[in-house]
């Protein structure tokens, strides 16, 4: 995919003016931010795992070299296969040249942020394999041709109308007239047309979650079991990771497990935990006989020996984008690319180039949720501000003055703020008031404010609408 | 330089300078010593807390649960279950030879074929390998008793399961499987897949409305022996 994380500011106006994605946004406070509180509360030892969990990628990534050669060599004595791939066009090929060598027709896929970052689906396309995803999230944006908005649920920008018009429109042989009004009729439909498709795949791509470098495992982590009928049908199953994923031993990813689901969805545990190790035995009546492991560098390496080393302990769990008051307030794709919220601020500029996305860094209050709340304990708000700092050393940033708008001067200026759309405003106000104290400035008052008609205010004072938040 | 030697040095570089001469030997030793980092409390129950605990917690993922005193009576059980939620009484049942002793014979009703599960499928009866209190969720093995499509395809899924077979956490029902197949060197001999399981297949992927039944089955049910 190619970023458009250069006109992030374009794209952010564009998104706060979206009546329907602002609608969805408001999904994210109901759902999962309620969620996480409660599941983290309910297990007292959480704060204490994120330190366990933070020391166990530490250790690893300090012997990633160590780590990641002993897994491959586990995957070798299990039966399977490890490819090496410096970046995204070597992974592509690879990925390509083993669907060729399975006469592969169609592939089924799980959800995986990499293929996503890599650009595969185009890819295979366009060489004649045809990839279905099977996640009903990414079902959805494929058959919409977009891309993700939000790292663990893909479609949160688009309605139940919408998913209605699509499947409408792809799934052709069924009657145009059928009623498609309701969440459950709709997930109804795509499991009964994917279930034929992962009865038909030749080949089942999958991601990682952890690869175990104790057992040469794989791991995947699913609601739906799409990923696992994806790797479970095919002839080949064919994993894609990246190097950061590497942990030392099953126990380590058990410590792990425990913050994933609690910070991602609020689940105690998610659905499907899968551990897979090389193709099926000899004496198994199911499973894929190949087993390859494709693992991804990408830019990852050069983050490693530098402070940005921190960033490759995340999990991918999605926390740090639904606490984020820009997140909440745009969406994921405003910010351009594969990984929105902070986690992508900081790793975008890494993985596209910082010229490609220099508004990133900036996208941000710094009121620190993102960061009190990653299970991995990593320092985004830290991180964007050595990006900035790194802009301005190298003359990519904007003149100081269009981003550093003070809170008063801004809120002064624009007493309807709080009207501008509900969940925003609320968002905003809330991030502001808990955090007050060490706020600096809004850095993106510019794009927000600009272009947009404000309604005369309402009633309430900001005051009382921010006593309120506190 | 081949991409594989060509990753590995430049990671090297960035991680290996200042590292001990025998890192190798560091990193050999910490995957060898598989330690348990930390057990929230409510994985280190006592046995009869624990149980109870993996059956709340299964509950509350949306899995169903009948006890049974005896393993004899699985059949009757599974018969009822499938005659209340008015189910087909075809089922496709893992080739698990203690399973299969359970004396099916008493439930004639029952159409019984073992083996890998089939599309068409519409239930499908396992055992598991151990289950874990902490977030009442099973652990199934992968082989040839346990075919992993049986989880997966049928849109009502049964696992039998023992009270014995119930650990705390996740990290004992590692040490259970590493005691009940050892490999080389001692290594633990992974099966082809390890499947946690807790509660039915679910998606929110639609406006954030959870479903259950997205891919996966719709229905979990766990019936567990006594003692
Ligand atoms: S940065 Fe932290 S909160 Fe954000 S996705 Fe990664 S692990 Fe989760």
């Amino acid at each position: 995919m190619q970023p458009t994380s250069a006109t992030f500011k374009g794209n952010a106006t564009d998104a706060l003016a979206d009546a329907k994605l602002q609608k969805a946004l408001g999904h994210i406070k109901t759902g999962f931010i309620e969620r996480r509180r409660k599941a983290a509360d309910r297990l007292p030892e959480f704060e204490a795992l994120r330190d366990a969990a933070k020391a166990i990628k530490d250790h690893t990534l300090a012997h990633l070299d160590l780590y990641l050669e002993r897994f491959e060599a586990r995957v070798i004595a299990a039966g399977g296969q490890v490819h090496w791939c410096r970046d995204a066009a070597e992974a592509r090929t690879t990925i390509l040249e083993i669907c060729r060598a399975h006469d592969a027709r169609t592939v089924t896929k799980g959800k995986s942020m990499v293929a996503e970052e890599i650009g595969l689906n185009d890819y295979l396309e366009a060489n004649g394999v045809e990839p279905i995803e099977t996640d009903l999230g990414e079902y959805i944006i494929q058959l919409r041709h977009e891309p993700p908005s939000h790292i663990i649920a893909p479609a949160i920008h688009v309605n139940k109308e919408e998913v209605a018009d699509a499947f409408r429109a792809a799934h052709t042989h069924l009657p145009h007239e059928r009623v498609l009004d309701e969440a459950s009729t709709l997930l109804a439909e795509a499991r009964k047309i994917l279930r034929e498709k992962f009865v038909a795949a030749d080949v089942g791509i999958t991601g990682a979650n952890f690869l175990i470098a104790e057992t040469g495992s794989t791991v995947i982590v699913t609601n739906e079991g799409n990923g696992d009928l994806t790797q479970t049908l095919p002839k080949a199953h064919i994993v894609l990771g990246s190097i950061e994923k590497v942990v030392p031993t099953l126990e380590d990813a058990a410590t792990i497990l425990r913050l994933l689901a609690r910070s991602a969805t609020g689940q105690e545990f998610s659905v499907y935990t899968t551990f897979s190790t090389g193709p099926r035995r000899a004496e198994d009546p199911d499973g894929p006989g190949a087993f390859h492991v494709v693992i991804l560098d990408n830019g990852r390496s050069r983050m490693l020996g530098t402070e940005f080393q921190e960033m490759l302990r995340c999990i991918r769990c999605g926390a740090c984008l639904n606490h984020c008051p820009v997140y909440g307030a745009i969406g994921g794709h405003a910010y351009g690319w594969v990984y929105p919220g902070p986690m992508g601020a900081v790793l975008t500029p890494w993985l596209v180039g910082l010229e490609q996305a220099r508004d990133l860094p900036n996208a941000s209050t710094f009121c620190g949720k993102c960061e009190a709340v990653c299970p991995m304990r990593i320092p985004l708000p830290k991180l964007m501000r050595r990006l900035r700092e790194e802009e301005y050393e190298r003359k990519l940033s904007p003149p100081a003055s269009r981003w550093a708008v003070s809170l008063w001067a801004f809120v002064a200026r624009r007493p309807a703020l709080y009207r501008l759309g509900a969940s925003f405003t609320a968002r905003l106000l809330g991030a502001l008031g808990r955090r007050s104290g060490r706020f600096r400035s809004l850095p993106l008052a510019k794009a927000w404010t600009a272009g947009r008609d404000f309604p005369a205010p309402e009633g309430r004072s900001f005051q009382s609408l921010w006593a309120e938040r506190r | 330089m081949s991409a594989r030697e060509d990753m590995l040095s430049r990671i090297r570089g960035a991680v290996g300078k200042g590292r001990a001469a025998d890192a190798g030997h560091t990193v050999d030793a910490r995957l060898a010593a598989h330690r348990m980092n930390l057990i929230p409390a409510r994985g280190q129950l006592a046995p009869d807390a624990k149980i109870k605990l993996f059956e709340t917690m299964a509950r509350e993922a949306s899995a169903t649960l009948t006890r049974v005193p005896l393993p004899s009576d699985v059949p009757e059980a599974i018969a009822q279950f499938l005659k209340s939620e008015n189910l087909p009484s075809r089922v496709a049942m893992a080739p698990d030879p203690w399973l299969g002793s359970l004396g099916w014979e008493r439930q004639p009703l029952l159409a019984i074929r073992r083996g890998r599960a089939e599309p068409s499928d519409e239930v499908g009866v396992t055992v598991a390998f151990s289950a874990i209190a902490e977030t009442g969720t099973l652990m199934l093995l992968s082989g040839p008793d346990t075919p992993t499509t049986l989880n997966l395809l049928p849109e009502t899924h049964i696992v039998v399961l023992r009270e014995s077979q119930v650990v705390g956490a996740y990290e004992e029902a590692w040490a259970r499987l590493r005691e009940a197949r050892v490999g080389e060197g001692g290594a633990v001999a992974m099966p082809r897949t390890v499947n946690f399981i807790t509660g039915p297949s679910r998606s929110a992927d639609i406006e954030q409305q959870l479903q259950m039944g997205a891919h996966g089955p719709r229905r979990l049910h766990i019936v567990l022996v006594e003692g």
